[in-house]
């Protein structure tokens, strides 16, 4: 029943929250200042009000709340649950890190290993990717005519819209073992026998820096345009190599383009769920596929609520750390 | 840009390999998908078909979840392009103070992985449905809206955003001083200016929530939508038929980026047009002028 109150109680007190700080800071400034619903009027006030508090509320907050809650107390039959067993307890972190209580190993490696796995192959995808997209931005925003702009730009749009999971079953028509890949390498003599990429996790690499290669080059070209050409023509006039330019010109410049994209690209990576389960082989080691079990094969959801945080946290840490090392705000890079 | 003829072929043949590597894949897929065999496969051609297209629209399961992906699609538009739209006024009104943290709560789900999105979204409503025993409400299609909401609404605020931030409040000041009231106000001053920005908006949300697998998968509960009953079908083994899902999904997106595209260059050529006529005026005006 507690948690009834808090669905009510939140709303009244952070409306009342801003409430306050609007007047504190209102006696800061001159009179003159309208108020919120001066400014408005009545009817568009209570939209802006009511639209704002239900998405922030009941959309965004109190479900990551209520996830975050639920990852900390024991898995019970519905009829127990509020009772004297529903406890706060560590227990589902206790089974990332250690396994069952019956089981004998001392780790739980399985989920340590793909955690860890993912959030290392994400971080190598996302720096290919920014490999792979740079040059292609740069010429885009800085050297193409705009003719040929239109051109790259509607050819990068089209399989924009294309589905994560249709993307993955290209990846497959493409590299299984009867595929054109495997077809072209036999015919040039280089393997005698078709060669498993799904097995070995090539597909599910390829298959990822793929999926998300536009949503790295859309931000590099955004940060690299605005860049006025007449700073590299002057470097270059001063006899900067090119890549003196681009490393303390152009980058420099695109630095919120490049961590927007970075992040994008990363989390998208850790969050997969459709590239996996079509290109990953039976040994592949990606988390999302075991916290979906959690739900929908084990229907343990506390343990697979406290497997999505962790999935979480590690995305709020990479966020963090990009921000740390280009010193930049995170309103600067969600554009 | 001096580059020698090496540096240049160098260039050309990394723009070949990058779109080879973008629409290679696609191309494959959609040549399996006019191909006889069973299995998706694109050399040898051993036969031209449209039967897989014909396979694809006797699929029950395909039809509904494609009309419960339109549904779910026209619904996050109702939702999310207001609440993009109070989003984005509000950001511009609220007291510098709170404005850090309410950008933070309002643009973190961008940046949240689309499960974890779809797992707190089902959580949550699976409580609050239960306490207040509105069981009625714990829905697929409901859940799968409210969770798309969530970031698509960001996405749509960041658009909006973006266009008010050019917006000349001397106008509203101007319409106010002539006597308008404030619904008066947004209804004929600031919606007809930001019109283009809720269009992008309403089509991006649509799109966006279209495409999407992660959040979808947890959010839809028993129902289906078109990704997951393609993520089934994905799982059970590859037929053409998929491949030609994907034909028709790329073939539609590049007739509506063409039809932008035309759009867009009438819309240039007709602005400059006017922007040509006004500047003749203008020096019309100007000679009609005696010289003092």
């Amino acid at each position: 029943m507690r948690s009834i109150y808090v669905i009510l109680l939140l709303p009244l007190v952070v409306v009342i929250a801003f409430w306050l700080i609007a007047r504190v800071e209102g006696t800061g400034t001159s009179a003159s200042r309208p108020g919120f619903f001066q400014r408005n009027g009545w009817p568009i006030g209570l939209y802006l009000i009511i639209a704002v508090g239900f998405w922030a509320l009941f959309i965004i907050v109190l479900p990551m709340i209520y996830m975050v809650d639920l990852s900390f107390r024991p898995k019970l039959p519905l009829s127990q649950m509020g009772g004297p067993k529903d406890v706060y307890t560590l227990q589902n972190y206790r089974y990332f890190l250690f396994g069952s209580l019956t089981s004998t190993a001392h780790w739980n490696w399985i989920h340590i290993n793909a955690f860890f796995t993912t959030i290392f192959a994400s971080i190598l995808i996302t720096l290919l990717n920014f490999a792979i997209c740079y040059p292609l931005a740069y010429h885009m925003a800085q050297s193409a005519t705009a003719e040929r702009l239109r051109v790259l730009l509607l050819l990068l749009i089209v399989p924009y819209w294309v589905n994560d999971i249709l993307r993955a079953f290209a990846f497959r028509v493409l590299l299984s073992s009867g595929g054109i890949v495997n077809q072209a390498l036999m015919g040039l003599g280089l393997t005698s026998e078709p060669f498993d990429f799904l097995a070995a996790d090539v597909g599910l690499y390829m298959g990822l820096s793929y999926a998300y290669l536009l949503l790295m080059i859309f931000p590099l070209y955004n940060a690299i345009e605005s860049l006025d050409r007449n700073q590299i023509e002057a470097a270059r006039d001063l006899g900067a190599p090119w890549w003196h330019i681009h490393a303390f010109i152009v980058m420099p410049h695109a630095k919120p383009g490049i961590a927007s994209g970075c992040t994008l690209v990363f989390m998208l990576c850790t969050g997969a769920v459709a590239t996996p389960m079509v290109l990953g082989g039976p040994r592949t080691m990606w988390f999302t596929p075991i916290v979906y079990d959690r739900f929908y094969q084990l229907f343990n959801w506390p343990q697979g609520a406290a497997y999505a945080f962790l999935l979480l946290v590690a995305c709020i840490v990479f966020v963090l750390t990009v921000l740390r090392i280009t010193g930049l705000k995170l309103g600067e890079i969600t554009r | 840009m001096t580059a020698g003829p090496f540096q240049r072929v160098m260039f050309a043949l990394y723009i070949a390999i990058f779109f080879v590597y973008l629409l290679g894949p696609l191309v494959v897929m959609a040549v399996s998908a006019f191909n006889t065999p069973e299995y998706p496969q694109v050399w040898p051609i051993e036969g031209f078909t449209t039967g897989w297209f014909g396979k694809l629209f006797a699929d029950r399961d395909m039809m509904e979840g494609f009309r419960t992906s339109l549904l779910i699609g026209f619904l996050v538009v109702c939702i999310s392009v207001p609440i993009g739209l109070a989003g984005a006024i509000v950001m511009t009104q609220i007291a510098p103070l709170a404005r850090s943290f309410y950008y933070l709560v309002v643009v973190s789900p961008v940046l949240t992985p689309g499960i974890i999105i779809g797992i707190s979204t089902v959580v949550f409503w699976r409580e609050l449905t239960t306490v207040t025993s509105t069981k009625f409400f714990y829905d697929g299609v409901i859940l799968t809206v409210l969770g798309h909401a969530s970031f698509i609404s960001a996405y749509c605020m960041l658009i909006i955003l973006a266009r008010l931030q050019r917006f000349d409040r001397s106008q509203e000041e101007a319409a106010l001083d002539l006597g308008a009231s404030y619904p008066q106000v947004f209804r004929h001053i600031l919606l007809p200016f930001l019109k283009p920005a809720l269009f992008s908006a309403a089509v991006l949300a649509f799109l966006s929530s279209f495409e999407n697998y992660n959040t979808t998968t947890f959010a839809i509960l028993s129902d289906k939508t078109l990704t997951t009953v393609l993520a089934g079908r994905v799982r059970q083994g590859s037929t053409p038929t998929i491949s030609a899902l994907a034909t028709i999904i790329v073939a539609v997106t590049l007739c509506a980026a063409l039809a932008y595209e035309l759009i867009k260059r009438r819309e240039d050529q007709r602005g400059r047009a006017r922007r040509a006529e006004a500047a003749r005026a203008e020096e019309a005006e100007l000679a009609s002028i005696p010289a003092e």
